[in-house]
């Protein structure tokens, strides 16, 4: 048997058949869209009035670059990271588990000529679009609120995508080791739980200590927010190239790890 | 002779220490259905994986068609295959007939053809009825031939069934059954594993024979009962019976007696003088019968549990 098909860590084979897989989740996910819609946007705009208005009210503006801005936009520019993070991991967490180990819908799809590498990147690419999803509807909802007006908001869209694309490429490397629904609590709080802290979404990263810093300055959710918070107020971020290619390679190191475990999972 | 459509040659698994498929060579020829039995943890399920490129062999080689191997040209091969796991795999948020939809998308095929194809394979699996019906809202018998329907949306050449008939009612069972024979009337191929010996007898063209990871017999299950089994079997049981498998004077008029339990097999070209000596013994209860594939079963693999299945 040849040594390239018993290498986990073989490049991605990748082809066109991910698309129908990612229409099969499409199409499941459009009998539930409305339903699936309020439990994505509700709690992030929970946090956003709890936060932003009860809390930016003590807060009153934060000084941000020189410039001084209400907390409410502070915190819905790191916010919205926030969610695509989250709604990425769930999608490609607890959902895509229930695809892979407890429907078996990718074993029936591995049957039909589809490659496991075209399966999880298919699993990625939904789960990203998941985020993009709910973080469109979220901005919907700040536009309404009049939190940022900035036509640079088109910009913050398509980087909002990417940063779904990482968490789910990194989502999927836990979800090749789960073998249960519990096992992602440690995912949640051992890291995205504190990098929700230490991403400077809630408060200024200059508040943390200086070696933590030097840590946080390069989480991808650190990365995310440093890019999407100064379109937010109608600016430019500075070293955007810098910002991409963390995101970046945090994406394809987590989905080259993710798919060599899942190779891994499904070769028995 | 034709090229066979599947051809194993000298197939091994190991895990760990355990070798699960042990040098298994076999081939399937166009039109057979091809039966493979055997105990639990004789490596039926494994050997079928291996087939379907879902399980690295340690050894040996695994051909389809015209020079297609698997691993390596895995695709190619799906592509003309139709499959049917242990486990059902359909998709619980979908019709009976989305879920023939979305699993001909996998093929590359057209929704237009698929459609097309759709109203036929739910007549075939006599759930014309049920095409806006989910899984959930389905029998077993229902589902398995839900899922044999979805295995035949891109004409297969060759079927792989996993035990297809495990855990249905006999009616159920007895349309699969039918449902299968008229797959090979209309000249398609079968692999499938199970446990039923009726169900081997009745849908094999040829059998094979597992035991611990390797073949230990194939052929025609008419052909395997003449060569290894006496034709006729003469069970007997009720209080004391198992006494009788030392009664030389029985022992004498049988080829062979075995003890399972509380009843005493024996195993004999001619039964008459053998039921004529019964009588002496008329509280024990016998049956007389011809013998069949579960009786060649059991003396190849034995009737001792396996716990480890």
């Amino acid at each position: 048997m040849s040594q390239i098909q018993n290498n986990i860590w073989a490049a991605p084979h990748l082809s066109m058949r991910w698309w129908p897989v990612f229409q099969r989740n499409w199409l499941v996910w459009k009998k539930l869209a409305i339903p699936s819609l309020v439990g994505n946007i509700a709690e992030p705009l929970m946090w956003l009035v709890a936060f932003g208005y009860g809390l930016g009210s003590l807060v009153g503006q934060i000084e941000l670059g020189g410039e001084k801005v209400p907390y409410i936009l502070y915190l819905a520019s790191g916010s919205i990271c926030m969610s695509a993070m989250n709604a990425a991991t769930f999608e490609a967490l607890y959902s895509a588990f229930s695809r892979m180990h407890v429907q078996k819908t990718w074993d029936g799809i591995m049957n039909a000529p589809v490659r496991l590498d075209d399966v999880v990147l298919a699993e990625m690419l939904w789960a990203a679009f998941k985020a993009l999803f709910t973080v469109t509807a979220i901005l919907g909802v700040m536009l309404a609120l009049g939190i940022s007006h900035s036509w640079k908001l088109l910009v913050a869209w398509p980087v909002l995508l990417g940063v779904g694309i990482t968490f789910s490429c990194m989502a999927l490397i836990f979800n090749a080791l789960a073998k249960g629904y519990d096992f992602f609590t440690y995912y949640f709080t051992l890291f995205l739980t504190p990098m929700m802290f230490l991403s400077g979404i809630f408060f200024p990263r200059e508040q943390l200590p200086a070696l933590v810093r030097v840590i946080a300055d390069w989480l991808p959710l650190s990365v995310a927010v440093d890019l999407v918070r100064p379109l937010f107020m109608d600016r430019w971020p500075d070293q955007p190239l810098r910002h991409v290619l963390v995101l970046t390679l945090f994406a394809v190191v987590s989905f080259w790890i993710a798919l060599a475990l899942t190779r891994k999972r499904f070769r028995s | 002779m034709n090229t066979p459509l599947l051809s194993v040659q000298h197939l091994i698994k190991r895990y760990g220490d355990a070798t699960v498929v042990n040098d298994l060579s076999f081939d399937i020829e166009p039109g057979e259905c091809l039966g493979v039995i055997g105990p639990n943890g004789a490596g039926k399920t494994t050997t079928l994986r291996m087939c379907l490129g879902l399980s690295q062999p340690d050894g040996g080689e695994i051909r389809y068609f015209e020079g297609l191997q698997m691993p390596r040209d895995a695709l190619a091969i799906k592509a003309r295959l139709g499959v049917v796991a242990q486990m059902d795999t359909l998709d619980p948020d979908f019709t009976a007939e989305e879920n023939l939809l979305v699993f001909g998308r996998y093929f590359g095929m057209p929704d237009a053809l698929i459609r097309e194809r759709i109203p036929a394979l739910l007549a075939f699996g006599a759930l014309s009825h049920k095409a806006q019906s989910k899984p959930g809202e389905l029998s077993g018998g229902m589902k398995r031939r839900l899922s044999l329907a979805r295995a035949l949306i891109n004409h297969p050449q060759l079927l792989m069934l996993d035990e297809p008939t495990t855990g249905l009612d006999p009616q159920a069972r007895h349309l699969m059954w039918e449902r299968l024979q008229v797959l090979l009337q209309e000249g398609k191929s079968i692999l499938l594993t199970t446990h039923f010996m009726d169900e081997a007898e009745r849908l094999c063209s040829r059998l094979l024979v597992l035991d611990q990871g390797r073949k230990i017999a194939e052929g025609k299950p008419r052909e395997l009962i003449a060569q290894h089994l006496e034709p006729e079997v003469v069970e007997v049981f009720g209080q004391g019976a198992v006494a009788l498998a030392q009664e030389a004077s029985l022992k004498a008029l049988a080829g062979r007696v075995e003890v399972s339990g509380e009843t005493v097999f024996f195993y004999t070209q001619d039964s008459r003088a053998l039921l004529h000596a019964l009588q002496a013994w008329p509280t024990l209860r016998t049956l007389h019968r011809p013998s069949n594939l579960e009786d060649l079963f059991l003396k190849l693999t034995g009737r001792q549990i396996r716990e480890e299945g």
